[in-house]
């Protein structure tokens, strides 16, 4: 569970050891108690930027933090945003939480990590960042203090976020569309503030700052790939309806695909919380994002390649997936016309066949129906041409996927070299 | 010394289905509720993958899921003039252990037992007089009926999406289904699974004798399917690997894919694995139970207190753990007083190979309840005036697949090798399957079952010590149902026709079936029986036992839906009436 | 970390490694006080989940050498393997198929060892329905039996008997003819035939039925999970080639 969870470099975090700066010896006179409407606003705020994907950790205490987060320049551990005035924010006062969400600083103005998704979380309004300082005010604190991050030099400078935040992040609330109906300025401000899809769903930067010229066409972190969620035939959401993404988000799977990996995280604690009106003003405004990629030119694949995927898949995958790809609706998902599935990345698809992936188990669909792992069985050039294969089946389109691709991966994330001896002279 | 938990409302010892439906139906209850279970955890896509799940030689023939009895096991005799000796490898019948229990490896045979079944001893002496039910038939009635029992046969079908056809609803018989069941209120929740060659064959001879076949009771999903709890199960795909063997897609009900995905994220409920319990405590006064102590596997034991203990293992240990914590009176067959170990019994098999020189049958394909069976001659479904036995089975092609070791090797005919017998079954093992008998066992004096004066397990408890035969009345049952299937067999037009009778006293050597009974029965008052109709202990009021362990003896079919229903029915009793007035006997003695 | 696997536990091979590697396996079978924790699942957590988690099957080394049996031993597993299973116009027999050496990796294995059976004493015959009552484990049964066996079979021993001495003397061993001395013969002929046909007839990964040999002899088609097409095509032959938990040569792409 932990190892599913600790997954995203910026999966709403509010990274630090800033806590601990304080040290509890903020002077500040005390908020006073909000009412409990603001603390009940605050609650559900809490639910659209998923806090507790990141600040809870398995059998921890809510939002006491310490879940690890692997990062290109080492692990952060998540904070204990409980009220504890030593090891959480009790000593801080609304303005500097507000500071934190806005700037990404924390209450002594030293830069938080940007694990911690603050150039999402800075379009939200000061009201609603109040009622869920307020909010987090009223759990119960935690004493627990998360271990210290594990970051090489120079990533642990914290000063130089000054340049990373010059580079990549631009302060301010969200703007509305004049031009846009109300429902789907709520969306675009639900995926683009607090919800921090492009947090994941963004291409990154070398720096793993967001490529904002690019939003939500797709990025990879930690060994996973978040896919495209705009109208692309192929690897975005062109084909799914607007239903279809009301669905996924409340229950975690549609006839189309389930939610697996992070995914399963966001769902359980976020997305299935959400108010029917607010997942649908999210479908509105993901269903009017443009096809900004190219389509995916027609891959040479070699036939021997297809071939042997194909009987790896005849062999492996059809007993659930079925043999023409359709899946079986609601439970095993269908992976013709699966947009992950055709991602320009494979990361993602590679990962599920080698480690194996649950899906996310939510009030309504509570079967978390798993993938099961296969490194120890297949080998880079199976997992290769099986991968090769359904990408490239029932109309899927997208570029092969070679055995060097999957060993990569498999190094990163499997830790198993290659399959048992399969007693075939 | 034990380090004392903290108490909890009630403890479940034993995690397969008894311990999942009680753990389910309580927490609903709001009771805070801890299962310990002596395995590990399992789960589908970890444990019994697709990846790895069909495995002969390891699931089979080196017993992965099950018991191991190098940790437990019993020690067996025909009757008291033998001496018992431990049983040291697993094989007429076979527990499980882990998370699920044996509801990991079932078949999925889900049936309701005969409204007469739960009358047997009343029913059979009213109907075929004294000389039907001898001195030492130690059978008795049921205390709960099957119109009692029909709304929580009801509820684990459901839970289950059993695939099957109906034969009588409500009174009415239907086309296609078994005219000879109780009336049900409704359907199955699924439509039968598609049939293979061979019991499709059977059927066409049976119909033609005037026998009536249908679809068997499966617990193994025909389609896609969404139960009452939200649970979701997959469609069968027929692999062949059911029967023994976890199911790697979704498709067998068992704990975890019919209960568990639901109960897990329950705050009231606990799980412990890799927990023992070695006795249930029992109060200075002994007319309550006070919790269970348990072993984890590091060896650190613990008390854990409990308003009441659920004793949810299997059928056998459960019979055991009372007998090793001193609750209610050991049986004493010279006697034939006491309770604790009376009536235990079993069930009798027997088979007629079938093979066709014309036909490929792929016996390779199926799943674990996948077949056509007929009931006319199981229970009283048929006239037993002159026959000399009370009793009955069923009679069909189950199809479970055709593992082929177990279906080339038998220990019991060991001229099957060499050049001829290569030839033999590179022809054969296409073309044949077999007709399967699956019949009661009534109780006797004889049969019991009591802790062993020698043997010891690993933590230095007497072994249980199983005491059984088949009697006259068995034997004389199951070759009647053989000549039966014989019959059909021939009538299916077979190139080649060989009955396989079960013969002799009962062994635990050949696989038979994993349908043990008895020994904490239930029954109308204390003295013939260990638990009330609500599976109450008569002696602890706040100890329930589960399980066939309850039957008084056993009837012709699979045991699990009659066990999830008397399971069911003390769930509800205990939510409409004990919790009102804890620790109080539902029946007064 | 070691489960009930039918493969071999002792040196460590590819698997074995791996295993230990992944931290898989981290809840252990039945056996108590066997140095692990017991694991608390609950609390409204959801079903666990542990990525890379596979109870896959412990495969032992297929090197073609003998770990467990001494040269006399193997001589005579593999005569008796090929009386019971000989190659013909049908195919391989029990030898070409590996036969001898999965027996070996088995008994040098858990399953020889006995690691599941209950093994303590006191010891008797008993009844035939009692079952299983040696002192013995099946890889001490090997043992025992064998040298009593090459005496009784006269000359240099079983092995080197001519093919149908070889066959009258297995029928007489099958039938309690031979004696043992401290083994039923009965007994271990029944084990040497169980074993046989395991190592015939089970997957590829345990070392014997090479090729799927004993699988292809018999139209059976292998670990697959997906036969639904196929129920209610009456008659018809089976179109898919055997395929083990390791895959087949299609895997390739080649065949």
């Amino acid at each position: 569970m932990r190892a599913v969870r600790a997954i995203a470099f910026a999966l709403g975090l509010l990274a630090t050891g800033a806590a601990s700066s304080g040290l509890g010896q903020s002077t500040t006179a005390p908020t006073p108690p909000a009412s409990p409407d603001t603390v009940a606003q605050g609650r559900y705020i809490a639910v659209l930027g998923d806090c507790e994907g990141c600040h809870d950790r398995p059998r921890g205490a809510p939002y006491a933090g310490g879940l690890p987060l692997n990062t290109p320049f080492g692990v952060i551990y998540s904070a204990n945003i409980t009220p504890d005035a030593k090891a959480g924010i009790g000593g801080w006062t609304e303005a500097d939480f507000y500071r934190a969400m806005h700037e990404g600083q924390d209450d002594q103005h030293a830069n938080l990590y940007p694990a911690f998704p603050y150039p999402y979380f800075t379009r939200m309004p000061r009201a609603d960042v109040d009622a869920l300082f307020a909010y987090l005010r009223t759990v119960p604190a935690s004493p627990q203090a998360p271990p210290p991050n594990k970051l090489g030099f120079p990533f642990s400078i914290r000063a130089l976020v000054t340049i990373w935040n010059w580079l990549n992040f631009k302060p301010g609330d969200f703007q509305p569309s004049p031009n846009q109906s109300a429902e789907w300025n709520r969306g675009a401000y639900l995926v683009n503030g607090p919800g921090h899809c492009g947090a994941c769903h963004t291409p990154k930067n070398f720096l793993s700052g967001d490529e904002w010229s690019k939003p939500l066409q797709g990025g990879k972190l930690d060994n996973w790939f978040a896919p495209d969620l705009n109208g692309d035939p192929h690897g975005g959401l062109a084909s799914w309806s607007q239903a279809d993404v009301i669905e996924f988000l409340k229950t975690g799977r549609n006839g189309r695909a389930s939610a697996g990996a992070s995914m399963t995280s966001v769902i359980q604690h976020s997305a299935s919380n959400m108010s029917d009106a607010d997942l649908a003003a999210i479908a509105t405004y993901l269903k009017s994002l443009p096809a900004p990629l190219p389509a995916p030119a027609a891959s040479q694949v070699d036939p021997q390649v297809m071939a042997a995927g194909a009987a790896i898949y005849r062999d492996q995958c059809a007993a659930c997936h079925r043999r023409d790809g359709t899946g079986v609706s609601h439970e095993f998902p269908p992976l013709a016309g699966d947009a992950l599935l055709q991602a320009s990345d494979p990361t993602t698809i590679a990962r599920y066949i080698l480690t194996g992936s649950p899906t996310a188990a939510t009030a309504a669909q509570p079967t978390p129906f798993a993938m099961p792992a296969y490194a120890w069985k297949l080998s880079d050039s199976e997992i290769a041409a099986v991968a090769t294969y359904i990408r490239n089946s029932w109309g899927n389109l997208a570029p092969p996927v070679s055995a060097h691709q999957v060993a990569d991966l498999r190094a990163k994330v499997a830790a198993h070299p290659t399959r048992p001896p399969p007693g075939l002279d | 010394m034990a380090q004392l938990l903290p108490k909890v409302d009630a403890v479940i010892v034993g995690f397969g289905w008894t311990g999942a439906i009680m753990a389910q139906e309580l927490t609903d209850a709001g009771l805070n509720v801890l299962a310990l279970e002596r395995g590990r955890w399992m789960d589908t896509s970890t444990d019994f993958a697709t990846t790895f799940a069909q495995d002969e030689l390891r699931y089979y023939w080196r017993k992965s899921l099950f018991e191991r009895p190098a940790h437990e096991t019993l020690t067996i005799r025909n009757n008291t003039g033998q001496a018992a000796l431990p049983m040291r490898e697993l094989g007429s019948f076979l527990p499980g252990t882990g998370v699920g229990g044996a509801g990991i490896h079932w078949n999925g045979q889900l049936w309701r037992f005969l409204p007469s079944d739960f009358q047997a001893r009343s029913h059979n002496l009213s109907r075929y007089g004294k000389a039907a039910v001898p001195d030492d038939m130690t059978i008795q009635d049921y205390p709960v009926t099957y119109d009692e029992l029909e709304p929580f046969y009801d509820k684990f079908e459901y839970l289950c999406g059993c695939s099957g056809k109906a034969g009588n609803l409500k009174g009415q018989i239907q086309p296609g289904g078994d005219p000879f069941e109780g009336p049900r209120s409704r359907d199955y929740p699924n439509p039968p699974l598609a049939m293979p060659y061979a019991p499709t064959l059977f059927a066409q001879a049976a119909a033609g004798m005037g026998y009536h076949p249908f679809p068997h009771p499966a617990a193994n999903a025909s389609q896609a399917y969404v139960n009452p709890l939200g649970v979701q199960l997959a469609p069968c795909t027929f692999c062949g690997f059911c029967e023994k063997y976890g199911c790697g897609n979704y498709s067998k009900a068992s704990s975890q894919t019919t209960i568990l995905p639901v109960l897990l994220r329950k705050p009231n409920f606990t799980l412990k694995t890799d927990s023992e319990v070695l006795r249930i405590n029992r109060a200075p006064d002994g007319k309550s139970v006070t919790g269970v102590t348990y072993i984890d596997a590091s060896g650190a034991e613990y008390e854990q207190p409990a308003e009441m203990v659920l004793l949810c293992a299997y059928v056998l240990h459960n019979v055991r753990l009372l007998l090793l914590s001193g609750i209610g009176a050991p049986y004493d067959p010279a006697t034939g007083q006491g309770v604790i170990g009376k009536n235990y019994a079993y069930q009798i098999t027997s088979s007629v190979k079938f093979k066709f020189d014309d036909k490929l049958l792929n016996p390779f394909i199926g799943a674990g309840a996948l077949g056509m069976m007929m009931n006319d001659f199981n229970g009283d479904n048929f006239d037993h005036t002159g026959l000399g036995f009370i009793g009955g089975g069923y009679i069909g092609v189950l199809q479970t697949g055709a593992r082929p070791i177990e279906t080339l090797f038998d220990s019991g005919d060991l001229s099957q090798w060499g050049a001829a017998w290569k030839q033999k079954v590179a022809h054969d093992y296409l073309r044949s399957f077999f007709i399967a008998t699956h019949g009661a066992v009534m109780s006797h004096r004889g049969n019991y079952l009591d802790l062993d004066p020698t043997y010891h397990d690993v933590f230095g408890r007497p072994l249980m010590r199983m005491t059984f035969d088949y009697t006259d009345n068995e034997h004389r049952m199951s070759d009647f149902l053989t000549d039966k299937a014989t019959a059909i067999a021939h009538a299916m037009n077979a190139s080649t026709v060989t009955p396989k009778p079960r013969q002799g006293s009962w062994s635990v050597v050949p696989y038979q079936t994993t349908h043990n009974t008895g020994g904490a029965i239930m029954g109308a008052d204390p003295h013939s029986s260990a638990i009330n109709r609500y599976l109450q202990s008569w002696d602890a009021p706040n100890l329930f036992v589960l399980g066939s362990t309850a039957f008084p003896q056993n009837a012709g079919y699979n045991p699990t839906g009659t066990v999830a229903a008397l399971a069911y029915h003390a769930a509800d009793a205990i939510r409409t009436q004990y919790l009102k007035a804890p620790g109080q006997p539902l029946v007064q003695a | 970390m070691k489960r009930d696997g039918a493969g071999k536990t002792g040196a460590p091979t590819r698997l074995v490694d791996r295993r230990r590697l992944l931290g898989v396996g981290v809840a252990l079978s039945a056996a108590p006080l066997a140095g692990a924790a017991a694991e608390t699942i609950g609390g409204g957590q959801g079903m666990p989940f542990t990525p890379n988690q596979a109870d896959y099957p412990n495969a032992p080394d297929p090197a073609h050498r003998y770990d467990y049996f001494n040269p006399a031993e193997a001589a005579f597993v593999e005569a008796a393997a090929a009386r019971m299973i000989p190659a013909d116009a049908l195919g391989p027999g029990a030898v070409e198929a590996g036969v001898p050496v999965f027996i070996d990796r088995q008994l040098a294995g858990d399953y020889g060892k006995a690691t599941r059976m209950y093994m303590q004493g006191p010891w008797a015959k008993g009844e035939k329905t009692q079952g299983y009552q040696s002192r013995f484990t099946p890889a001490q049964m090997y043992r025992a039996a064998i040298p009593p066996i090459d005496t009784a079979a006269g000359g240099g021993g079983f092995a080197k008997l001519k093919g149908d001495d070889q066959d009258a003397f297995l029928k007489r061993l099958q039938t309690g003819q031979v004696d043992l001395g401290q083994v039923d013969a009965v007994g271990f002929f029944t084990l040497l035939l169980q074993n046989v046909m395991e190592g015939f007839f089970s997957d590829p990964i345990y070392g014997g039925n090479r090729d799927m040999a004993g699988w292809k002899l018999i139209g059976f088609p292998g670990a697959r999970y997906d036969q639904t097409e196929f129920v209610t095509q009456f008659g018809a032959p089976y179109p898919l080639p055997p395929v083990g938990i390791g895959g087949r040569p299609g895997w390739s792409g080649k065949a």
